[in-house]
């Protein structure tokens, strides 16, 4: 985008203006975040809000370090990084594996359209009671959870990829009698791939939302227990820092998924927006 | 082909694999002695008389009520703030990091904060939904604002279409279809967070009856309320899907004729 910028000139305004050179994005947005922390500090310390529902910043922060001083805190965090990883992970071979059966027979699409689309918006919480019942407290509900509510996002993503295959490039193909493999391994593949990691971004932080939501209901162990845990025990400014945190986690798994995005997309063109997902 | 036969084949293929199933689930379940595991047909009869009922009005009417303000809220939280932010390059570019960083927040994570604030009412669950789905709506707007053609925009402003004109005939329709990807997500996200903060902290609702029965072991009814909660996760995303295919039909005939399918 370029800096300057020709505005139509109006009668008695001045014709043409040059902006001022802009700070660079890194400096805007650290200043964003400095000062969002002074009005989470300011807020409650100028009683606009009550401190008891509402500590200072320095407090939260003072929680979080002094918790993350303890084995129990990291114990925790790997908990729930496990069940996310264990669960998308499953989700990943079992989306990527059927979507590409799906998407690429037609009657296998066509038999199982209808109930996909039925199975897919079912919350994945509504499993909750489900899933204690049947598989008790503790990891194997999470990962029921987990995996439901990631696999379908992958699945689905994988299904349209597949569908996405040019025209041509398909006639290309079997014009020079590719097999079923090397077809699937040069044509349907990359045709897919930016939709499939569409699928693990979204998948991703779906199931870190549930990794959490677990234990925060009780059926699993890690952070969203501790959290818990500690609004039971009105240790108000920790639920602050442990929440604080786990956005933190939220976002090393946004960065991650974009930088795995694209480093695998490299070779990509065109950037396709996540519509029709 | 013929209409009609055209017709009976897509109402096949989408019946053969779902009344396969059911017709399974009957089978297998119908002399289950597995306390867990009920038969369909005590199911069934139990959703009948469960939700047919009382419950109706008072589990049912309110989870949905507080469904649709929540997320009505965040839809219009977050097209109006997304519009002013993606319009405004200095403001994006400073609220970013913090917006990014409150998306990237499980959304559950916030009941037990809310909940300190708010009480367990009503509003603090309405507030709860909000919260929680205003953040791919808000990110999804900005995008779409920010993104907005360039010669469209210089177009529309050489014809000196400025203000609100502007916001409905160029900024709105050129974001729409980033914001009604926002909006899926958003849906989800939303019915999801009635379900857990009725579990967390409630009196009514139908996340609190699904715990109830699963607690208080009535295996049918919690069977009956899962497939309730399924099958409003259903029509939601359907009544959603009619939404789009009538909104953004022009984007969807955009894309097919760009693909040269026509």
């Amino acid at each position: 985008m370029s800096t300057t910028e020709v505005r139509p000139a109006r009668a008695g305004a001045e014709p043409v203006r040059r902006r001022r050179p802009e700070l660079p994005s890194a400096v805007l947005g650290l200043g964003g975040l400095v000062g969002f922390a002074a009005l989470l500090e300011l807020l409650p310390r100028t009683g606009i809000v009550s401190a008891e529902y509402f500590p200072p910043f320095s407090e939260m922060v003072r929680a979080l370090v002094e918790a993350a001083g303890t084995d129990r805190f990291w114990a925790a965090t790997a908990e729930t990084v496990q069940a996310w990883g264990i669960g998308l992970g499953i989700a990943l071979v079992a989306g990527i594996g059927l979507g590409l059966l799906i998407g690429s027979v037609e009657l296998l699409r066509r038999f199982t359209a209808s109930t996909i689309e039925f199975l897919r918006p079912v919350p994945s919480v509504a499993l909750i009671p489900l899933a204690v019942l049947l598989l008790g407290l503790g990891l194997q509900s999470t990962l029921l959870l987990v995996v439901y509510a990631s696999f379908w996002q992958i699945l689905i993503q994988v299904i349209y990829g597949v569908q996405d295959v040019d025209p041509v490039a398909r006639e290309t193909a079997r014009s020079y009698h590719l097999g079923r493999w090397a077809r699937v391994r040069y044509l349907i593949w990359p045709t897919a791939l930016p939709y499939v990691m569409t699928g693990v971004r979204l998948g991703a932080a779906v199931a870190l939302i549930l990794a959490v939501t677990a234990g925060l209901v009780g059926i699993g162990t890690g952070l969203g227990a501790e959290i818990a845990l500690a609004q039971s025990s009105n240790a108000v400014p920790l639920v602050y820092g442990l929440v604080i945190f786990t956005g933190l986690l939220g976002v090393v798994v946004n960065l991650a998924a974009r930088a795995l995005e694209r480093r695998t997309l490299a070779w990509h063109s065109s950037v396709r927006a996540d519509v029709g997902g | 082909m013929n209409p009609v036969l055209r017709w009976g084949r897509t109402l096949g293929f989408a019946l053969t694999l779902p009344v396969i199933l059911v017709t399974l689930w009957w089978v297998w379940s119908a002399d289950s002695t597995n306390y867990y595991a009920p038969p369909l047909q005590t199911i069934l009869t139990t959703f009948g008389d469960v939700w047919f009922s009382e419950r109706l009005r008072a589990d049912v009417l309110p989870s949905v009520t507080r469904l649709a303000i929540g997320y009505t809220g965040a839809v219009v939280v977050g097209v109006g703030l997304g519009v002013l932010l993606g319009a405004n390059r200095t403001l994006r570019r400073v609220t970013e990091p913090v917006l990014e960083f409150f998306r990237a927040i499980p959304p559950p994570a916030l009941i037990p904060i809310l909940f300190l604030f708010a009480g367990i009412g009503d509003t603090a669950k309405v507030i709860v939904i909000v919260s929680g789905a205003v953040w791919p709506v808000l990110l999804n707007t900005v995008e779409g604002v920010r993104a907005v053609d360039d010669v469209l925009s210089d177009t529309s402003r050489s014809y000196g279409i400025t203000g609100l004109a502007r916001l409905r005939h160029l900024v709105l329709p050129a974001a729409s279809p980033q914001i009604v990807a926002g909006m899926r997500q958003a849906l989800s996200i939303s019915i999801i967070l009635m379900v857990i903060s009725e579990m967390f902290a409630s009196t009514n609702g139908l996340g609190f009856s699904v715990i109830q029965f699963q607690r208080s072991f009535a295996i049918p009814e919690m069977w009956s309320g899962i497939l309730l909660l399924g099958l409003l996760g259903f029509v939601l995303s359907l009544l959603f899907q009619l939404f789009e295919r009538r909104s953004l039909r022009w984007y969807h005939g955009l894309r097919r004729s760009q693909r040269g399918e026509n």
